[in-house]
């Protein structure tokens, strides 16, 4: 029986969640359940990127400019002009999506450096944009955003609430709405992996031409994965946007951009739940750093360089394989 | 008229050079090991902060250059040796991270040393700008021009005529074969790193009194020059001068046309209109995968 | 009656190098048709054409009467065509019988709702295009590998795990090229098993091979490629008789 639980593939969904459910037994004050729920919100946008990155073998060097599309379009939208926030983010998500299927098309064409290359162009020009266009964006100054709101009720990381009898804080309502979103977006990435779809994103990967012989439309399928990992980055971008209340362009920087794509190869490429532990790792690293003071960049650096050096595969594909490697002879000795 | 648009192209040619060097640093690499270096631009921060902050502390000029040009070659041969060489195997994206983790530490430590604030360089010679046509020509800008030339010269004849240049050039044809007429392919691949790093601390010092340092100016300059080498294709000599010059012109008459805060943007969408029509670049090598 | 593969004065250049050139022949549905040839002949390069991964740069294929002038190489599997590399094409960041499944994809058709909640329908798809990949492996000969890493395999077993690809996705014709490389005699003798067995259920074999023992007794049509050109064409036997065939690469 427990066998088989662990052996079936929602094995993995099924701890995240009991990790998320036990986490707040060690969150003291609100501003760790700020840094928890800011890890969901994006961590479930690093699980989207790696459906492009480590399962279809494309580079991008540019996504914080698509998550900071969905930030603003919700900030401008609900801010602005007042709309609810579930078509701000839904719209946002649309349009984002159709912005990135159409500068996918030629981009996706290309390949290696110059893939990354014309990703990092693209986020860049987002970038700009957002920093220019001050009637809109507020530039470089950034822009309020106000809290999330459905049917009237308004979510807010300073409000107070009731639910079934039980009151719970604000900051209490985000961490368990940001994790259902980061549950709900990991079964839609383990879903897809295991399909035909994500077999055909995987062979993409694998062998270009091997995928194209058995009849696999490549660019088709490179298409379709940029577009859902940019809608991933875009709703995730709109909910970071209603949960920070204040957003400014450097969502949409290529700091961003290389942010989440460290959090990709440094969790471990192809490994939904190692891109997790990427964001985890390199969110919490900062505060960790915090403590060095002029030497935070030096000590983020080196751990960096250091950790791809001796683990290329990533965090949780190398422990896996030491963990298993040690049951191996543990199992064989026992034999 | 006339005046405005010589200044713009002077504007455009003095950065358009410190690219070119940016993007032969690039191609250097590339070719050697098929790595993009992230952490280029660092290079030229070493320069001119260190060349700065040694004059700043009263060493004579030119000895300060000569040592920030040293500073930055053991860098280049130290990232090669400690950062690159152990992760051979890696995944491309992997290597641009740890490349990135490079420059992170470099700027970290640049950071802790120089501190945060713009550093000012003087002008090589006069601060008496010369006039041409009505335009202005800022008389740095024939140091960069000048010795942006003299660089490309020299790394043509290194290249073409001695023996080292040649082996790097083999080495980065065929590994296996250079390995075998008996080229160390490891000292090369510290060489093409070293030389990398003495061009991008070149370009680092002789632009440093135009766009004034700071520990963090490689960002943006190690990614322009980046772009400049796809644009002229990666792995092409030609393409990088090309493409550094080009994108140099093309900023800085979008800065003047249109709009200062767009000449980035101006920039980023030349790389995409190029790739578009030539997945390459302008002189990548067209080849068919074999397969 | 048409023929199922038509190639018409087919040139292929890389550069100065002619690959291909002027080359004419026709494959009949149910043949086995064999491309043999010295190294460097062009045989890889012939392949690659007709299933669309190269230009040509003179020239006609036409499959089954249809042009494939513009097609894709995915365009063409949708046609019937599927084929296996000499540079073996396995995807090693799946499991074996993942890339077996790989091969169903054109019979896999699923919405992307379908896919995302995991619907039903699409469990009961997977659960049979499975069991389909498990019987090719067996088929083939890697019954063994049914949960293995494509990347623990053998060479032998890879290249037999290649061919159960391609059949997954039930091709009209199927191009295999040099299968028989770096296998040993019992397992070419497999192969030619194997070969003969797929040929016997309707499948159009096309053949780039070496051993010639194997093309010579499995094989209906020759045609022989010497720099880029044809040599000759013909049965086995007209080929083993042919003077310049003999001349110049059977003789030296
Ligand atoms: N993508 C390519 N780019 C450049 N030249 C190529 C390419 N593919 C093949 N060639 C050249 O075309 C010629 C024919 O090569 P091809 O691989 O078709 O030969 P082959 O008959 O399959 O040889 P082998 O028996 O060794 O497999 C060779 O000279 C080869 O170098
Ligand atoms: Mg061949």
């Amino acid at each position: 029986m427990l066998n088989t639980f662990m052996q079936s593939r929602l094995r993995g969904l099924v701890i995240l969640a009991l990790i998320l459910v036990i986490l707040p037994a060690f969150l003291g004050n609100p501003f760790h359940y700020e840094l928890v729920t800011q890890m969901a919100i994006i961590a479930a946008t690093v699980v989207g990127l790696n459906l492009l990155v480590g399962f279809a073998g494309q580079i991008s060097l540019g996504h914080a400019g698509f998550f900071g599309l969905g930030a603003y379009f919700t900030g401008i939208a609900t801010g602005t002009y007042g709309w609810s926030s579930v078509p701000a983010l839904v719209v946002g998500a649309i349009v984002v999506g159709a912005i990135a299927w159409i500068v996918g098309r030629p981009i996706l064409r290309l390949k290696g450096h110059y893939l990354s290359m014309a990703t990092l162009a693209v986020g860049f020009i987002i970038a700009i944009i957002l920093n220019n266009e001050r009637a809109l964006t507020g530039g470089p100054d950034g822009m309020p955003v106000p809290a999330f709101e459905i049917f009237g009720w308004e979510l807010s990381a300073f409000g107070r609430y009731s639910l079934f009898g039980i009151t719970i804080e604000g900051f209490q309502a985000w961490y368990i709405f940001a994790s259902v979103v980061l549950l709900v977006a990991v079964w839609f990435a383990l879903n897809l992996i295991e399909s035909p779809i994500g077999r055909a994103l995987r062979s993409v990967h694998g062998s270009e031409v091997a995928a194209s012989v058995v009849g696999v439309n490549t660019a088709k399928y490179k298409s379709l994965v940029f577009v859902i990992s940019a809608i991933y980055a875009s709703l995730m971008g709109s909910l970071y946007a209603h949960f920070q209340g204040f957003i400014t362009p450097a969502v949409a920087s290529f700091e961003f951009s290389i942010l989440f794509i460290t959090m990709v190869v440094l969790g471990g490429m192809g490994s939904t739940f190692g891109v997790i532990l990427g964001a985890v790792v390199l969110k919490l690293l900062p505060q960790v750093l915090a403590d060095f003071q002029e030497l935070e960049h030096v000590m983020f650096g080196l751990i960096l360089m250091l950790t791809m050096i001796f683990m290329p595969k990533g965090l949780l594909p190398t422990l896996t394989a030491f963990v298993s490697k040690k049951m191996r002879k543990k199992a064989g000795g026992e034999a | 008229m006339l005046a405005e648009f010589l200044q713009y192209l002077f504007t455009g040619i003095t950065i358009g050079a410190t690219y070119a060097l940016i993007a032969l640093g690039f191609t250097l690499i590339y070719n050697a090991s098929h790595v993009i270096n992230f952490a280029q631009g660092e290079f030229l921060m070493i320069g001119g902060m260190a060349t700065v902050s040694l004059t700043a502390m009263g060493v004579p000029m030119i000895l300060a250059v000569v040592l920030a040009v040293i500073l930055a070659g053991i860098l280049g041969v130290a990232l090669q040796r400690f950062a690159i060489a152990p992760a051979k195997q890696a995944d491309v994206v992997t290597l641009i991270i740890i490349t990135i983790g490079a420059s992170i530490f470099i700027r970290g430590i640049a950071q802790v040393v120089w501190g945060k604030e713009y550093h000012v360089m003087q002008n090589f010679s006069t601060d008496q700008p010369i006039e041409v046509f009505g335009a202005v020509l800022n008389s740095q800008s024939l140091w960069v021009l000048g010795i942006g030339a003299i660089l490309v010269v020299g790394l043509v004849l290194f290249f073409t005529k001695t023996l080292i240049g040649k082996a790097i050039l083999a080495t980065s044809m065929n590994k296996e074969a250079a390995r075998l007429v008996g080229i160390r392919t490891q000292m090369v691949l510290m060489l093409a790193f070293m030389v990398s790093a003495l061009l991008g601390s070149v370009a680092g010092i002789v632009v440093a009194p135009i766009t004034f340092t700071s520990y963090d100016i490689g960002i943006i300059l190690g990614l322009k020059g980046f772009v400049a080498a796809a644009i002229g294709g990666l792995g092409s000599g030609v393409g990088a001068v090309v493409g550094g010059l080009s994108l140099g012109i093309v900023e800085a008459m979008a800065a003047g046309y249109i709009s200062s805060d767009y000449k980035d943007a101006v920039a980023f969408s030349m790389i995409l209109l190029v790739l578009f029509f030539m997945p390459r670049g302008l002189f990548g090598a067209k080849v068919v995968e074999r397969v | 009656m048409t023929a199922l593969v038509e190639v018409k004065g087919l040139d292929k250049a890389f550069g100065g190098v002619h690959a291909v050139e002027g080359v004419s022949f026709s494959v009949e549905a149910g043949q086995v048709y064999s491309v043999i040839g010295p190294n460097g002949a062009g045989k890889t390069t012939l392949f690659n054409l007709i299933t669309g991964l190269y230009t040509p740069t003179k020239g006609e294929i036409l499959l089954n009467g249809e042009s494939t002038a513009k097609l894709e190489p995915n365009e063409l599997a949708e046609r019937g065509m599927c084929r296996t590399f000499q540079q073996m094409q396995i995807c090693m960041n799946m499991t074996a019988i993942e890339n077996v499944m790989l091969g169903r994809h054109l019979q896999l058709k699923s919405s992307l709702f379908t896919t995302l909640f995991r619907l039903p329908s699409l469990r009961r798809n997977e659960a049979a295009a499975r069991k389909r990949a498990a019987e090719l492996m067996e088929y083939v000969g890697c019954g063994d590998y049914l949960d293995a890493e494509a990347s623990a395999m053998s060479y032998g077993a890879l290249k037999r795990l290649e061919i159960a690809r391609a059949l997954a996705a039930e091709p009209k014709v199927i191009l295999l090229d040099e299968p028989a490389a770096g296998l040993n005699a019992v397992e070419t003798a497999a192969l030619e098993d194997l070969i003969r067995k797929i040929a016997d259920q309707g499948t159009t074999v096309m053949l780039v091979e070496h051993d010639m023992k194997l093309v010579m007794g499995i094989s209906d049509r020759l045609l022989v490629l010497n720099y880029g050109r044809v040599l000759a064409e013909g049965t086995p036997e007209e080929i083993r008789q042919n003077p310049d065939v003999i001349a110049a690469y059977l003789g030296g």
